[in-house]
């Protein structure tokens, strides 16, 4: 199903393009502004970057491809990204993960059936002194005991 | 040590630091008085004078790189920031975007009026979108006081700084991943010579500093070179914002002159190792060669202890390991990191990084004779120095110097290599 821009979003694109002195430099921020309004970037959505942008699609697809953040399927509502290095590993993100990966059901990369959640273990976040750590969509959550965890899933499932 | 003011830290307890407001009234900006009567040559020489070195992980002396910057070819020369932040173990650039986004602008400007630059992009990693946020607000604040855009403050100096948000590749902190990445492209990185300074970003001359470098930039400029190098050491001046995470009973971040002996600052600023005797302390960042305990008896804090030790400064971000850690889970940590973050280009790389973390998985598998930590250091010996960039090296450092210092642990995980019989890896 093609998709395309809205009008709005179209516009605030110039703008981001006119900062740089060729245009296929605003990629990154056209798939950033594709993820915002399409909630992730389809083959559809990567078209209709390539013709914001004027570029090929297969240029948009190379680069997208390239970046763990554009989401290449739909994410859950809620977007669990624990970190799993080294220093994250050594204040016990094992036991964060699992709690997550028991507490939903979930294997990496998955998504739950209702698509409230989805679980995704990452490479360090520049937050290493307050590990275990993980990203809630956009947010940070630091200190992470299993605990913790297992309560803060139930009030998202509350949310809904 | 010596007792020093800080620099780059002292807004952080401030109520809304980030804000221009504060950062005036805090002396912020108080560099440009000195820095428009200077001509640009003499704002590198002074920077050249103080000593100060990259803070991105390589120590390069920041003005010697600066003068590497050809002014006549007739094309614009541009500055970017690496606020890439992807290093594991380090995370205090998180803390100078949130709390003081003006000191960099300010440091920025210092920056591009010494390289004679009129475009800076800052490179932010993507997961920061509060920093982002706080950037661009700051940016919006800088320009309509005049501090940014067209004749600032009436120097006739023009400077736009614009943000560009990254999406997740490690290897985008490679300072050629990342003009690669600032062009739309994926971030793999480029072959050097040419060097950036020379062509980069857009086929123009580039200077690419880490945020802590140019957030020292204004200190340096209001105080004069001999000011900055009298701190610290002599090849190690000035001061630095050190962290310590993993089995410490305070981890967290701390401004201070280069220096202090790692034990001290283990046990005064970390109030000691958490869970048992110390073991290891990988000293700058997971690409840094791990240190034993013993070896971290007689370290110091500067570039040169930590050359003297056969590592490496880094980033100044330690991460401490107590005696109960297997050595041999956290090189399959970083094994898989590395193979994760490996942009593919170089077979070296690609293949080593590959082979490093399979050969681990064996080993923790219990599946491995003592052969295969032979095989492991063979392919580290042959991911160095082959490839385009150094996120190779970055993984064959720690192989080895992992195997070398905590054998046994490894060898607890082997079979003895006259009962097995030998299997290809694949
Ligand atoms: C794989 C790899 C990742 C890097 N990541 C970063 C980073 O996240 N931030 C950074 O400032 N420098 C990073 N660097 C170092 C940069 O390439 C470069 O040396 C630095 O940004 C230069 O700035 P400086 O001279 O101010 O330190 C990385 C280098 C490599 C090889
Ligand atoms: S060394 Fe590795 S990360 Fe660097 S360019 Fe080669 S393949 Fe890419
Ligand atoms: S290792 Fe987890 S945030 Fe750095």
């Amino acid at each position: 199903m093609a998709v395309e821009f809205k009008k709005e979003t179209k516009d605030e694109f110039e703008t981001i393009a006119a900062r740089y002195p060729v245009r296929r430099a605003a990629l990154l921020p056209a798939l950033w502004l594709a993820q915002r309004e399409f909630g992730w970037i389809s083959m559809d959505a990567m078209r209709a970057v390539a013709e914001m942008v004027g570029c090929s699609p297969a240029q948009v697809l190379e680069t997208a491809s390239f970046y763990t953040m554009y989401h290449k399927e739909k994410p859950g509502k809620y977007h669990l990204q624990v970190c799993q290095t080294i220093a994250c590993l050594l204040n016990g993100s094992e036991e964060i993960k699992k709690t997550i990966e028991q507490k939903l059901g979930l294997k990496p990369g998955g998504v739950t059936p209702d698509g409230q959640f989805s679980y995704q273990p990452v490479e360090c976040l520049a937050a290493c002194h307050n590990g275990p750590c993980m990203r809630v969509n956009d947010e940070y959550h630091e200190n992470l005991t299993p605990e913790g965890v297992g309560k803060l899933i139930d009030e998202l499932k509350k949310k809904g | 040590m010596q007792n020093v003011e800080p620099q780059l830290t002292k807004r952080f307890g401030l109520k809304d630091s980030h804000k221009l407001k504060v950062f005036l009234e805090s002396g912020g900006y108080s560099s440009l008085k000195n820095l428009f009567p200077k001509k640009p040559a003499e704002v590198i020489e002074e920077v050249k004078a103080s000593g100060l070195k990259g803070r991105g992980g390589a120590g390069f002396p920041c003005g010697m790189k600066w003068s590497f910057v050809p002014q006549n070819t007739g094309k614009p020369i541009y500055l970017a920031v690496n606020a890439d932040e992807g290093e594991p173990g380090t995370f205090t650039d998180n803390y100078m975007l949130n709390n003081d986004p003006h000191l960099l602008l300010e440091g920025i400007l210092c920056a591009c009026y010494a390289i004679n630059s009129h475009t800076a992009y800052i490179y932010v990693r993507g997961e920061f979108y509060e920093q982002i946020r706080r950037l661009n607000a700051a940016i919006e604040e800088a320009k309509k006081a005049n501090y940014l855009g067209k004749n600032i403050q009436g120097s006739g100096f023009d400077l736009e700084v614009y943000v560009h948000r990254g999406a997740g590749a490690y290897i985008c902190g490679e300072e050629t991943g990342l003009l690669e990445s600032l062009e739309g492209k994926p971030g793999k990185p480029r072959i050097k010579p040419p060097f950036p300074a020379v062509v980069g970003l857009f086929g123009c001359p580039t200077i690419i500093n880490n945020v802590k470098t140019l957030s020292s930039l204004p200190w340096i400029i209001a105080n004069g070179a001999a000011a900055y190098a009298a701190i610290g050491t002599k090849e190690s001046a000035g001061t630095h914002v050190f962290g310590l995470s993993g089995h410490v009973n305070q981890t967290g971040y701390w401004e201070m002159p280069f220096g202090l002996p790692m034990m001290e600052f283990i046990n005064n600023y970390g109030k000691g190792v958490k869970g048992g005797a110390l073991k290891a302390v990988i000293p700058g960042g997971s690409s840094c060669p791990i240190l034993t305990a013993k070896e971290c008896e007689d370290l110091t804090l500067t570039y040169e202890s930590m050359r003297d030790h056969k590592t490496m400064f880094g980033t100044g971000c330690a991460i401490l390991m107590n005696e109960h850690v297997d050595m041999v889970k956290v090189l399959k940590n970083l094994t898989h990191f590395y193979s994760h973050e490996s942009c593919g280009q170089c077979t070296p790389c690609r293949e080593g990084t590959a082979w490093e973390d399979r050969l681990m998985k064996k080993i923790l598998d219990g599946e491995a004779t003592t052969r295969e930590l032979g095989m492991m250091l063979e392919i580290a010996d042959n991911m160095e120095g082959k490839t385009i960039c150094v996120l190779s090296a970055a993984l064959a450092m720690p192989v080895r110097s992992f195997i070398q210092k905590f054998r046994v642990d490894f060898e607890k995980y082997c079979k003895p290599a006259s009962v097995a019989v030998p299997e290809a890896v694949s």
